[in-house]
């Protein structure tokens, strides 16, 4: 099935040019900004596993029901459960799918893949991070050399294996992959969305370049002349960048490098939770956690300060020796 | 005859394994039995090897008692040399700067092949399992070392899914397929090491572990499995081994 993943060059053009590319404040609420991720878009979504996952944005746009996103991630876990199990999504694009390797299998991604019809569609790691970096380089695929040979690569017709033209050697072509909106959370940027990223960065500068639109959310905002005076540490540009929101805690019960490490209590709850009862369970979680709380600070509340406290505590001691 | 064993399944897999790699190598490693193998070898018998993470991570050293919940966590960077983007650590594997792969596996066949995907028909599955993650890089792209339980249901004639290539279908078909680099060196199981034929490529039986026999391998094996002709018997893991393993890991999450 290959449903127009590749944007012609044209039109990935034009969005650009359409786009304000200005050094300008971009600061907005999470509704606001939640508002920009529009039903059926493609959505990238920034981070892996469980570190520096968008989690205030993907918990806004589930509580405004959005729906038929396809959404795309390096390596999904709760996240990719929680698209699943609320409805807004009915395609992940990704190479790894469970809550984490401390948990074995996700039980809501069987409910919805195995009875419910919806789409894990799977590549390997680097495949995902190729079609990225195709996206962000403005070419329509790039060659690697895994996947060929494997039932993975057979699964997927959009990636093509071609004699190479100057060796002859089998080469895989994998597609360009430009999210209609990136969703990317990082430690802190401007208000104009010069954000500077620490310790792992994934596939995040891939994304926001191939993104047709960036939000970002972020621990802290600080000035301009803080991005300046270390303009190397600033992974992306705010040309790139659409919005800018600022929410501590943005990746709980996630990690974020250096602030805090998994909220492993409130994973663990949640994990016992959904997989004795993928339906009810998850239902019961959402309804607690996501619709149930006025803001983004009574969703922490719920999750709880000894938690928050305890997990800030174990982030924040790599930087003690 | 079975002895009184003082190890888990678990631990004689880590040190087994760990006992496969040599000072100086590079290693791309799984979380998990391959990240506790990696370790031990650093901190027993190689100061020089260098530990890659998918995640992004160039040359870490995991501390006792933090092992990371996976390769993309903070703890994975824990006194690493560089942190880079998942793609470009990724990347070194194709440009050929990694020696061992070395991961767990749900499902193994005769030819290496692993399966993390799918039980049972892919269109219709039985199981929708987690998937590669950078397992079919990994194996399409280096030489493998693959630690896992031994049970029938693990070790098939042939895999529901090629998740990761081993040797495909066994003689030059991995080469023929556009793999020309790497694939599976060694299976390690709580009863055995398995190494591969030279040229049907297929898994056959190197040593035995203490107090396993050859029946006992065979009969949790589903299909006919080749005995070396310099089949001998593994050395138990040492007091040291196990100690050093058991504090990396005091609270027993890989190793129960």
């Amino acid at each position: 099935m290959l449903e127009a993943q590749l944007e012609p060059y044209s039109r990935l053009r034009e969005n650009l040019a359409a786009r304000d590319r200005s050094l300008r404040e971009k600061v907005m609420s999470l509704e606001e900004a939640a508002g920009l991720v529009q039903d059926g878009m493609k959505v990238g979504i920034g981070g892996s596993t469980m570190s520096r996952t968008p989690m205030a944005l993907i918990w806004e746009i589930i509580r405004q029901r959005r729906q038929n996103l396809s959404c795309s991630r390096c390596i999904v876990s709760t996240d990719g459960d929680l698209l699943f199990g609320s409805g807004v999504s009915d395609h992940i694009i990704t190479s790894w799918f469970a809550q984490g390797i401390l948990w074995g299998l996700s039980k809501v991604m069987r409910h919805h893949v195995e009875t419910q019809g919806r789409r894990y569609e799977e590549w390997s790691h680097m495949g995902v991070g190729m079609r990225f970096r195709a996206g962000g380089m403005g070419v329509p695929f790039l060659p690697m050399r895994a996947m060929l040979g494997s039932d993975v690569m057979r699964q997927r017709p959009e990636a093509k294996p071609i004699d190479c033209p100057f060796t002859g050697e089998r080469l895989l072509l994998v597609p360009a992959l430009n999210p209609d909106v990136a969703l990317i959370h990082v430690q802190r940027c401007d208000a104009y969305g010069n954000a500077q990223i620490d310790g792992l960065q994934f596939m995040d500068i891939d994304l926001a370049l191939a993104a047709n639109k960036v939000i970002l959310t972020t621990e802290r905002i600080v000035s301009n002349d803080q991005i300046r005076r270390h303009p190397d540490q600033t992974k992306i540009a705010f040309l790139c960048v659409d919005a800018v929101v600022e929410v501590p805690y943005g990746a709980a019960p996630h990690e974020c490098f250096g602030i805090y490490e998994p909220m492993l209590k409130h994973m663990d709850a949640y994990v016992k939770q959904v997989n004795a009862d993928p339906v009810k369970g998850m239902q019961e979680y959402l309804e607690k956690y996501f619709y149930g709380p006025k803001n983004w600070n009574e969703y922490l509340e719920l999750i709880g300060l000894e938690e928050l406290l305890e997990a800030s505590q174990r982030g924040r001691s790599i930087y003690n020796d | 005859m079975t002895e009184a064993r003082n190890y888990t399944a678990s631990e004689i897999l880590a040190i087994l394994a760990s006992r496969q790699l040599k000072d100086g190598q590079v290693v791309f490693a799984g979380v998990g039995t391959p990240l506790l193998a990696a370790t031990l070898a650093q901190q027993l018998r190689c100061p020089g090897l260098t530990i890659l993470f998918e995640g992004g991570v160039v040359g870490a050293f995991v501390e006792a008692g933090k092992l990371p919940p996976s390769t993309n966590d903070q703890r994975c960077t824990k006194r690493a040399n560089m942190v880079l983007g998942s793609a470009d650590v990724l990347l070194l594997l194709q440009r050929g700067y990694v020696d061992i792969g070395f991961m767990g596996g749900a499902q193994i066949d005769q030819f290496g092949n692993l399966n993390s995907s799918f039980i049972g028909d892919p269109a219709a599955p039985k199981t929708r399992l987690p998937g590669t993650g950078g397992g079919n890089d990994i194996s399409s792209l280096t030489n493998m070392i693959v630690a896992m339980k031994h049970e029938k249901r693990r070790f098939v004639e042939k895999v529901d899914f090629i998740t990761s290539p081993g040797f495909i279908r066994g003689g030059n078909s991995r080469r023929e397929s556009g793999l020309p680099a790497g694939g599976m060196f060694r299976v390690i199981t709580e009863l055995a090491i398995f190494g591969f034929d030279e040229t049907t490529r297929r898994m056959r039986v190197l040593a035995l572990n203490p107090g396993v026999s050859r029946e006992e391998v065979q009969d949790n094996t589903g299909f006919e499995l080749e005995f070396d002709e310099n089949l001998h018997l593994t050395e138990p893991p040492t007091t040291r081994e196990l100690q050093i393993l058991r504090q990396l890991d005091p609270e027993r999450l890989f190793t129960a």
